[in-house]
């Protein structure tokens, strides 16, 4: 059997006395793109910040790779291969695009010192394979320079240079112009393309349904649905189900 | 590629023409001012210090955060230097002790502002009036004569003696600001106190220990703290329980007037060793271009107001 990159069992958060999650169980297989769906305040954010290392659950299991893991933390999950596009893009705004690539990772040699040239040349060149056109750009130029659509594809970019096993993307596709989402979806048909898995939230089932192998609703800190792709005839399905959870706290009345 | 050299050094640079027209000034105030060599003693006294003062200084200001300790952590320096030179060990020892005690008392100040998360402005002011008062209470304000054990040794010339017509001061200055510079623009360390300061919550997101690289920037500042009360106590031969008071503004404004802005994320070292050199030219400047001692106030203030305004003229245009 194929093992499940990460597997989350029975995870509790709380903030204070907001329950964030409880007793959420997720897993996510070998080249699966999983589309977690939820409104705002279902969990989402903090389900994957419980995957990446930024959030450290109150009870509750993490299995990586078959193997489970205690001391999560966001350099651990980068080193098993965990990426994350997360939906404020997690940039430094005023250092530059190569900075920020290697940002948490940097490439260092003697004593620490980063390899500044090397660092260049490889955003340079994740610049141009994530299809950056300008010409105004470098990669010492400013992040702050940069449109939306241009910071999220340096996030991506980050996400991609580390040979990433998951690559978690939260919103990729907020406030971006149509030509940009289409990019977006581009990227994760490839990533799986390269047996890499992925987890795609979004706000737009639409945009998920494209996506997804399988589908994932959250409600109010609980997984409410889990289905596959042919259990769902369509998107408008999905749209329903994700109604009648609104309604009933069930799908399928 | 001579148009990036300069935005990328577009701070330093600026930094660079505010002394130079500084230097400009006094020269047409008094034409003979830079032959008076009572100038350059007073100047290169007290520059050295706040060299390395400084060069810490813009890594925690870069980190996002501020050091208002620092005088007072080299008073500390200062005094368990003075305390183990008189006790008749090895000046080696001295030496331990004060980069040791300097780097413990900047340990803590950076614990108080990542884990018990108090405001840096508040928590190293309180810092500073906190360590200042122990040295008045450890030593009843009786300062500790060291002439009987460093005077005539190899010591006192490694640490306040000359190399030719260099003050060997300069040297340990010099030696600091290269490896202050090289940390901050080409090190891991430099890469991620600029991320932090730019916005913690990213760095945190992209795994960077963020408490860590701001304790480290703390413990820097003392670490510097107590060179400086190494260099200061070899010269003076003698400890004084108000050891450092003198450095506070006048080294803040050298970062400043150097160009690292307040908000953190961005910084220069080369600047603020510029703006060490600007600072300490008004000051002695002042009086060998024969103006009353009253003009000196006058002048830092218009300087740094001046270089302020430079900076936010010359800045890219995102901020």
């Amino acid at each position: 059997m194929a093992e499940h990159i990460v597997e989350l069992r029975n995870v509790s958060k709380s903030f204070g006395k907001t329950r964030a999650l409880s007793d959420v169980s997720l897993h996510v297989g070998q080249s699966e793109v999983v589309g977690l769906i939820g409104d705002n305040g279902a969990g989402k954010s903090t389900l994957i910040k419980i995957i990446s290392g930024v959030h450290k659950p109150d009870s509750g299991e993490i299995l990586v790779h078959g193997r489970q893991v205690d001391n999560w933390s966001v350099a651990e999950a980068r080193r098993a291969g965990i990426e994350t596009v997360y939906q404020d893009k997690a940039l430094a705004e005023q250092q530059t695009i190569a900075r920020n690539i290697f940002m948490g990772r940097e490439l260092t040699g003697f004593l620490g010192f980063i390899r500044g040239r090397e660092a260049r040349e490889e955003a340079h060149r994740l610049m141009r394979d994530i299809g950056f056109t300008s010409k105004v750009f470098s990669p010492d130029s400013v992040v702050a320079n940069l449109s939306g659509g241009e910071k999220q594809g340096v996030a991506i970019a980050r996400a991609l240079y580390f040979d990433a096993t998951l690559i978690i993307l939260d919103e990729p596709t907020t406030a971006l112009s149509l030509t940009e989402s289409e990019k977006v979806f581009g990227f994760v048909r490839q990533v799986k393309q390269r047996g890499c898995s992925c987890i795609f939230i979004s706000h737009n089932i639409y945009h998920t349904y494209d996506v997804a192998d399988r589908f994932v609703i959250l409600d109010r800190g609980k997984v409410v649905l889990s289905a596959d792709r042919h259990e769902i005839s369509s998107a408008d399905q999905l749209v329903r189900d994700l109604q009648d959870i609104a309604r009933t706290g069930r799908p399928g009345a | 590629m001579f148009s990036s050299f300069i935005s990328r050094n577009r701070r330093p640079i600026s930094a660079l023409g505010v002394l130079i027209v500084l230097l400009i000034a006094f020269t047409i105030a008094n034409p003979k001012v830079f032959l008076n060599s009572q100038l350059y003693t007073a100047v290169f006294t007290s520059l050295p210090l706040s060299i390395i003062l400084a060069v810490p200084l813009v890594f925690v200001i870069a980190a996002g955060e501020i050091d208002l300790a620092f005088p007072a952590v080299i008073g500390v320096a200062a005094w368990a230097f003075a305390l183990v030179v008189q006790a008749g060990a090895s000046p080696v020892l001295a030496v331990v002790a004060a980069l040791a005690s300097g780097a413990l008392a900047g340990f803590v100040n950076g614990l108080l502002v990542t884990r018990a998360k108090l405001s840096s402005l508040v928590s190293t002011l309180g810092m500073n009036f906190l360590l200042r008062g122990l040295i008045n209470l450890g030593t009843q304000g009786q300062g500790i004569p060291l002439t009987a054990h460093l005077s005539d040794t190899t010591f006192r010339s490694i640490f306040a003696g000359e190399m030719g017509p260099i003050p060997t001061q300069m040297l340990w200055a010099i030696a600091f600001a290269v490896v202050g510079v090289l940390l901050f623009n080409y090190h891991k360390f430099g890469a991620q106190i600029c991320c932090v300061g730019d916005n913690q919550e990213s760095a945190r997101e992209m795994g960077i220990n963020v408490a860590g690289v701001r304790t480290m920037a703390f413990v820097y500042v003392g670490i510097a703290a107590g060179c400086v009360a190494i260099l200061s106590n070899s010269l003076n031969l003698i400890f004084w329980p108000n050891t450092g008071d003198g450095f506070l503004l006048s080294t803040l404004a050298a970062v400043f007037v150097g160009g690292t802005p307040t908000w953190g994320g961005v910084g220069t070292v080369t600047g603020a060793v510029i703006g060490t050199f600007t600072v300490g030219f008004v000051s002695t400047g002042i009086i060998a271009a024969g103006l009353t001692g009253f003009y000196t106030q006058f002048f830092y203030g218009l300087v740094i107001i001046l270089s302020l305004l430079g900076h936010r003229f010359n800045q890219p245009r995102y901020r």
